[in-house]
């Protein structure tokens, strides 16, 4: 028997990957721990089709202060990354900019928290910061893709201002533009998972409603979510864009906590030193001896741990994601469904990638327990749908000929084999977002990196919760890495807009 | 005393030779045609001429070297960037100053261009990209002007609107030339060039394509 793999080195990469998440499956914890997970369920579903818009005054308040952390998070990371695009040859702003945007919005929140407490500050520099790195990487590439052209036209001794405001910018500002909306989109989700951690936003509202069981509340916070998302190339206009700014900065909360600089000085020069040395009236031998306790204690009773299941959940959660994305196109293409059946996938999809993983996670923890389980389908819904909407999307210009097969013998011989190159590059590229969210949604109590991070700052141990941050953006650099590696021996290539 | 001069010159891309000892002089005022086969290396050789100068010459180069997003007249201006501050170019970016229209819009309206003035170049034609790459290039204040084929996407009649345009306003112009009787009309010089070395430099007085035809031939 002639095996396909062996001519395909696509084909053998996933069996690769298969095999990991099968070996990672057999070993992860998938119970499924609540008494009554399905009656719980079904006064879920209940819920969400009988939405209660007036179930409390603070649900407009709830939305408004998520859409306003969002635009003041987004505009100042834009303008952030966008200056630091211009430097980005620089060695040290790229390793910096990988640095920042390996770190999860909401452990930069849970940072900033120790140094602002509640204040909106928190928030708003919880999103600007890790999106200046994002930002920064992927205008540095539109940048050098611009057309060079017009370069050798320009007459000699014009300013290097002059010669980037008008050769180099018109020609990026589209994909700028573009860009920037879809960061904002991003942005509007961040904006609403920080409400978990304590900042007045959706995700604070979800967490009280979904405690109380007031499930009519939940369905109608997340609808008004999707109108948002859904209608935001409507209400985000350039010449409203001042207006919303100022109104953001209006609206916040800025009483609800005092910024004290003994705090933010504290937190420097105390609060993140290893513990050891802190109390250690001299670094000397023992000293460092108690140094290597604390580091040994860290490093095998929750850093690798951690990071095991962290790995675990990651494998497992992107192969599932390739695995539904695979079952999730054909609802929206055109190949396999008419206007009506697309129209209903399309709903489907959109709604399935507008909410947060961390929300759907959160979700399906409340109905099964604590297990990798809820964290795995969260993951797997939310990445599959996105994945599955940019490979359905793809389906719409491909050309068959007319004697084509039809149903499954159309998906597997003729469209499949045709976009899966496609959906790998989309996986892989996603590699690095799952795992980053993996390892935050130990904060809901899955034993990954997140959840000794987040004890860590509940013990207010904020040196070993930074050490904790420091090993999970590395092992986001270093998946980074061998993703991109992976889609370069493979000749996969996604467009850049897909960041 | 010649303008620029090329002494047994060589030139070529990644280690592949294109021009093969070409000696030039070329003098003030003079406009010269430079003709040959494609590939023969006319654009290597105003590439050459071009970095002789400095820079100091207006370029028509044969891909127009236009920025798509931006307006014709945007374009055009690009040709004046080196002699105002930044500020004032910003602000120009942002909104047309009077002023800059006021001196733009006659060298649109000589290339039939006026009613385009404000409509982006990605949106034009790629005959009336050709003529605003001519205008920016016209707009520049530099007296030698250096074509790659400034007539290769227009008509006849837009053709002669183009090169008198071109002989008007600038001193001395070097234009590379698919069309031989053109090129003999709107020059006074005819360089021709065949597998990178020249091979027929002298003046058009009396002279008609067919004199041109074994450059072309085998």
């Amino acid at each position: 028997m002639e095996a396909v793999w062996r001519n395909s080195p696509t084909v053998r990469t996933s069996l690769v990957f298969l095999a990991i998440a099968l070996a990672c499956l057999a070993v992860a914890d998938i119970a499924i721990t609540t008494v009554n997970p399905w009656t719980e369920m079904g006064r879920l579903v209940a819920g969400i089709f009988t939405p209660n818009f007036f179930a409390t005054e603070n649900l407009g308040m709830a939305l408004v202060l998520t859409v306003a952390f969002a635009i003041l998070g987004v505009v100042i990371g834009n303008v952030l990354g966008f200056l630091l695009a211009l430097v980005f040859h620089s060695r040290m702003v790229r390793v910096g900019c990988a640095f920042v945007r390996a770190v999860h919005e909401l452990f930069w929140a849970l940072i900033f928290l120790q140094i602002f407490g509640l204040s909106p500050l928190t928030g708003i520099l919880a999103i600007a910061i890790p999106y200046a790195g994002i930002i920064a990487k992927v205008y540095a590439e539109i940048l050098e893709e611009a057309d060079k052209r017009p370069l050798q036209a320009v007459p000699a001794g014009s300013s290097r201002a002059s010669v980037f405001l008008f050769v180099c910018l018109p020609d990026v500002w589209a994909h700028f533009k573009n860009y920037s909306l879809y960061r904002l989109e991003c942005g509007l989700r961040s904006s609403a998972v920080l409400g978990f951690v304590g900042l007045p936003t959706l995700g604070f509202y979800l967490e009280t409603a979904f405690r109380q069981g007031q499930y009519s509340e939940v369905s109608a916070l997340l609808i008004l979510f999707y109108v948002i998302i859904a209608s935001m190339r409507v209400w985000m206009r350039k010449p409203l864009l001042p207006i919303y700014i100022l109104v953001s900065l209006l609206i916040l909360p800025w009483g609800a906590a005092k910024i004290d600089t003994a705090n933010i000085v504290r937190f420097f020069t105390q609060d993140i030193v290893p513990h050891p040395i802190r109390t250690a009236e001299t670094i000397d031998g023992p000293a460092l001896a108690a140094l290597w306790d604390w580091f040994e204690h860290l490093l095998v009773g929750q850093a690798i741990p951690g990071a095991i299941d962290t790995m675990l959940l990651t494998m497992i959660a992107l192969v599932a994601s390739g695995l539904l994305a695979l079952a999730f196109f054909p609802l929206i293409s055109p190949l396999f469904y008419g206007r009506f059946g697309r129209s209903a996938g399309h709903i489907f999809l959109v709604v399935v990638r507008s909410t947060p993983e961390y929300i759907l996670a959160y979700i399906f923890l409340q109905l099964w327990g604590p297990s990798m389980l809820p964290a795995i389908v969260a993951l797997a819904l939310h990445n599959g749908a996105i994945i599955g909407h940019l490979v359905g999307r793809y389906t719409e210009e491909m050309k068959l000929r007319t004697d084509a097969a039809r149903g499954l013998n159309l998906y597997a011989y003729e469209v499949t084999p045709r976009l899966y190159g496609q959906l790998l590059a989309f996986l892989f590229y996603r590699w690095e977002v799952i795992l980053r969210e993996t390892a935050i949604l130990g904060i809901l109590g899955i034993a990954t990196l997140g959840f000794y991070i987040d004890s860590a700052f509940a013990d207010i141990r904020a040196d070993r919760a930074l050490f904790l941050i420091l090993l999970t953006a590395l092992l986001n650099i270093g998946v980074d890495a061998l993703s991109r590696a992976i889609r370069a021996r493979l000749h996969l290539r996604t467009t850049i807009e897909q960041g | 005393m010649s303008l620029i001069e090329l002494r047994e010159a060589t030139a070529g891309y990644n280690g592949h030779r294109i021009l093969h000892d070409v000696s030039l002089s070329i003098r003030q005022g003079e406009r010269v045609a430079l003709v040959g086969r494609s590939g023969a290396g006319k654009s290597t050789l105003l590439r050459l001429l071009y970095e002789r100068v400095n820079g100091d010459a207006a370029l028509v180069p044969q891909d127009f070297g236009l920025v798509k997003a931006l307006s014709v007249f945007h374009n055009i201006y690009i040709g004046r960037l080196n002699k105002h501050s930044v500020w004032r170019n910003l602000a120009n970016l942002v909104k047309p100053l009077q002023s800059e229209v006021d001196g733009i819009r006659p060298v649109a309206a000589r290339l039939e261009l006026e009613v385009k003035l404000f409509d982006s170049v990605g949106t034009l034609s790629g005959g009336q990209q050709q003529r605003t790459a001519v205008g920016r290039a016209l707009y520049q204040q530099e007296t030698i002007l250096l074509g790659d084929e400034p007539v290769s996407s227009v008509d006849e009649h837009q053709a002669r609107t183009i090169l008198e345009s071109i002989a008007d306003s600038k001193k001395t112009v070097i234009l590379a030339m698919h069309d031989t009787a053109l090129a003999l009309e709107y020059s006074d010089r005819v360089v021709a060039l065949r597998d990178g070395r020249v091979v027929f430099d002298e003046s058009c007085d009396g002279m008609t394509p067919a004199d041109l035809k074994p450059i072309y031939a085998g």
